[in-house]
């Protein structure tokens, strides 16, 4: 069998230590975005949390010009937007959605401010783009640990709220009726988040932060809506996407015209969007099917009713 | 398309109809007639389909069995029918005075440049006085009351003199003396613009002076008919398929599970059986 | 300030604040803010794909830009809205990277879009931009009413033959026509900012749908005029003064309503022992 693949790919998939740690990073960075995910996508947050990508790389750029670590203004920078969030937060979606766009295009704003200091002090430009796009092939062996130091906490934040989270995605009212802090819960998940997302953003990237965020979760929450199975299957979903981008990227290289290796983001997002997009079709296609079912059902009632009277 | 629209026929008519939602029967076997000016309830407890069913009039529910013809047409739309949901949740910071909102109701769904007359504000004026409401006109909508905005909406449903309102739970966040107010009120309406009104409720005595007919929902199936003829013993009973007593209390109709029933699904839909002792 | 050279600029500004001071009341009223962000950002692949593809930048902004809109109309029928939008963005994002790597320059054009300045328009470019901006105008005036009804009460517009279905796709398309007439100008960032925070002020503030458009489109006029102006000066980027002060303009607008509240709230005790 790997005879066989050896055979047909260009090989050295396993050997290249760049490739493992690519897979070792981006799986871990999968399986932490795809747990924050789930309730990202229940609680309606999905904007949040791509704002949240994009104003980490802000403090990643603002970092760079301060001299201080990428690492602490990547973190620095994305909890601190994810506690005004939160703190600004307004209850009805429609209007958190404005106050977050507010609050990301001023963060966008910074960016460009930071991009032109950074310019005129004599960088260049592709710091601030490579902070956007990520590259997994050349990952800085320093945040390795920092980032499953990170992940690890936010994982445990995400377990410590989640039971406060379900209460709450049923109904408010309810759960603060039950004692539940609403408001602290609504804090320590966005902290989670954020520190999921920026570890990710920094590792592999804002874009791809965002995709392995949002992208398995939604497609195990059309898959099953119990909480706990959706996490399992957002995790297999990302860190199966994950695997598979990083080895069509690497073999990208082989084939593409010119090689020019198609950049492990897109692969890893595409692969991503071709999963949901099965997901709504399967589930189209189910639903359809239970309800001709369901109309056999309705004869089979009156059947019923009028051997009764 | 204007399709002509005799007095005689009736302005919905629903043959053998039947709604499945994610694999579950809602109801089935439903059929009646509405006539023009009649005022029909929709009654039933929690759960029984009532919404459904008017959603199914509005075309917004597929059916899997049967048909629905409303105003001649396949599905309820347009300036002839008016709609109040159960439940609109509307931002306090919404741009819009309570007569915007009305106006909506006379061109919302026309393409066109954002000027009105003189003539459409006076009808939404009218419609607003036709609620007692013209004291709310220039306030915001969503700094209303819960009350307040029922009231602005159904203006809004009967600004444009339609042929047929269909309101979901009207009465359901009312106090008492507001639910006597809006049933006189819709009693009134309905009788003097030959209104038809369908309204969802689960309790049907406040409005026992105003109903026409009755369409009682429960377990899957529909009893239609005056009240005396459907809040009977012999009626419910088979219609929940197990024994059911209806008692004429002080003028009120009171459903129960009959003593010993072993089915202990509440069928209590009028709270007086608490408070008043049964003599 | 006021030199030939940047007449273009003052004209093209003034377009970009027209256009986003009108279809950004719709966003805000739709809670389309997400949107907004996206379109804009995503159109930078349109961009990507067509300088790999030899074509023109403008061409290939609005195809990805109405592209997109369909996309997320037709998926957030049945799925979660702000999730799809989340994907396809992503989606789009990473179609750039690609598109940028295949044609092997790091292009600082196209990545000028994404961070924006306001970038030389040429008098070609300038009749196109003036042709779209027109066009999404006019589409949200002719639509004003049926989009206000579907997006405050969509069942009850259903009801009365507003499809919110094909108001949605109307107005997303409307949104990518304003996006690919602005973006080439100012960059998405710029296009973000005005989308949302001029006309966020400006629906807290006003009570009617129509002053809320007057003020809004007042306020992007204001707040792009200031910005070049206080960018000509002080040689920030115009992108950062506009977004800054979209933020406070909004922050203002609130505080502002809040106080007015208080002081009647804390007025009224007055007038009931008066009486």
């Amino acid at each position: 069998m790997t005879g066989i693949r050896m055979g047909i790919f260009s090989g050295g998939f396993f050997t290249t230590e760049a490739v493992w740690t690519a897979l070792l990073v981006g799986g871990f960075a999968a399986l932490v975005a795809a747990v924050a995910g789930v309730f990202t996508v229940m609680r309606g947050q999905s904007f949040a949390g791509h704002a949240l990508a994009d104003l980490g790389a802000v403090g990643g750029s603002g970092a760079f010009l301060l001299g201080v670590s990428q690492l602490w203004g990547f973190v620095g920078a994305g909890v601190l937007a994810a506690i005004v969030l939160e703190v600004i937060g307004l209850h009805r979606v429609r209007e958190r959605d404005i106050a977050t766009g507010i609050v990301f295009g001023f963060g966008l704003g910074l960016t460009a401010l930071f991009l032109y200091l950074g310019t005129t002090l004599g960088h260049s430009s592709n710091q601030a783009v490579a902070v956007l796009f990520g590259s997994l092939f050349s990952i800085d062996p320093g945040v390795v640990g920092p980032v499953i130091g990170l992940g690890v906490l936010s994982l445990a934040l995400v377990m410590l709220v989640s039971r406060w989270l379900s209460l709450e995605a049923l109904d408010a009212d309810i759960a603060r009726a039950r004692g539940v802090p609403v408001r602290l819960a609504g804090v320590l998940f966005m902290v989670a988040l954020a520190l999921a997302v920026e570890l990710t953003a920094l590792s592999i990237g804002a874009v791809l932060a965002t995709a392995l965020l949002i992208g398995p979760a939604a497609c195990a929450l059309q898959v099953t809506s119990r909480i706990p199975r959706a996490m399992w299957v957002a995790v297999v979903v990302g860190v199966g996407c994950t695997v598979l981008g990083i080895f069509i990227s690497y073999e990208s290289y082989a084939w593409s015209p010119g090689h020019r290796a198609w950049p492990a983001s897109f692969c890893i997002v595409a692969i991503v969007f071709v999963c949901y997009l099965s997901t709504r079709v399967w589930n189209t296609v189910s639903a359809a099917m239970t309800r001709r079912r369901g109309v056999r059902r309705v004869g089979q009632v009156s059947e019923r009713i009028r051997e009764g009277n | 398309m204007t399709a002509v629209h005799g007095e005689r026929e009736p302005i919905v008519r629903i043959s053998d109809a039947a709604v499945v939602l994610g694999g579950r029967t809602v109801w089935s076997q439903v059929g009646f007639d509405v006539q023009p000016g009649e005022f029909l309830g929709l009654i039933g407890t929690n759960g029984t389909g009532k919404t459904t069913l008017l959603r199914a009039i509005l075309g917004t529910v597929p059916l899997a069995e049967g048909s629905i013809q409303v105003l001649g047409h396949a599905r309820g739309r347009g300036h002839d029918l008016g709609y109040v949901p159960q439940k609109v949740v509307v931002d306090p910071d919404l741009p819009l005075r309570a007569r915007d909102v009305v106006a909506l109701g006379l061109d919302g769904a026309k393409v066109g440049l954002p000027l009105r007359t003189r003539s459409t504000w006076e009808r939404v004026e009218r419609a607003l006085g036709a609620v007692d409401a013209q004291d709310l006109s220039e306030r915001r909508i969503g700094r209303l009351s819960g009350g307040q905005q029922q009231r602005v909406l159904l203006a809004q449903s009967l600004v444009s003199d339609p042929k047929l309102v269909l309101l979901d739970e009207p009465l359901a966040n009312l106090d008492p003396a507001s639910v006597q107010e809006i049933v006189a009120l819709l009693g009134r309406i309905s009788r003097e613009r030959n209104m038809a009104v369908i309204l969802t409720a689960h309790d049907m005595n406040p409005l026992l002076p105003v109903l026409d007919r009755i369409v009682y929902l429960a377990k899957g199936h529909a009893a239609v008919g005056t009240t005396q003829e459907v809040a009977r013993t012999d009626v419910l009973t088979r219609l929940y398929g197990s024994p059911i007593e209806v008692v004429t209390v002080h003028g009120r109709v009171v459903i129960l599970p009959a003593s010993g029933a072993p089915d202990t699904e509440a069928v209590h839909h009028s709270e007086p059986v608490q408070r008043e002792p049964l003599p | 300030m006021f030199a030939p050279f940047m007449t273009d600029t003052w004209i093209a500004a003034t377009i970009v604040a027209l256009v986003a001071g009108c279809v950004g009341v719709f966003v805000v009223l739709r809670g389309d803010a997400f949107l907004a962000h996206a379109i804009p950002h995503g159109s930078f692949a349109g961009a990507a794909g067509a300088i790999f593809f030899g074509l023109s930048p403008l061409l290939g902004m609005g195809l990805a830009a109405a592209a997109a809109a369909l996309v997320i109309a037709v998926l957030s029928r049945r799925g979660r809205r702000d999730a799809v939008t989340a994907l396809l963005l992503a989606l789009l994002l990473g179609m750039g990277v690609l598109f940028l790597t295949l044609s092997g320059q790091y292009s600082n054009q196209a990545y000028g879009l994404l961070f924006g300045q306001i970038l030389g328009v040429s008098k070609g470019e300038l009749v196109w931009v003036v042709l779209l901006g027109a066009v999404s105008i006019a589409g949200i005036f002719v639509l004003f009413r049926p989009l206000l009804y579907t997006s405050l009460l969509p069942e009850m517009a259903a009801a009365s033959g507003a499809a919110p279905g094909g108001m949605t796709v109307a107005f997303s398309l409307i949104l990518a026509l304003a996006t690919t007439a602005s973006v080439p100008i100012v960059g998405a960032l710029l296009m973000f900012s005005l989308l949302v925070g001029p006309p966020a002020a400006a629906c807290v503030l006003a009570v009617t749908p129509g002053r809320a458009l007057v003020w809004s489109v007042c306020g992007s006029l204001g707040i792009v005029w200031a910005s070049i102006a206080i960018s000509f000066g002080t040689d920030l980027p115009v992108g950062f003064c506009v977004a800054t002060l979209s933020g406070v303009s909004y922050a203002v607008a609130r505080g502002w309503v809040r106080a007015r509240r208080r002081m009647t709230q804390t007025g009224r005790p007055d007038l009931e022992s008066a009486r």
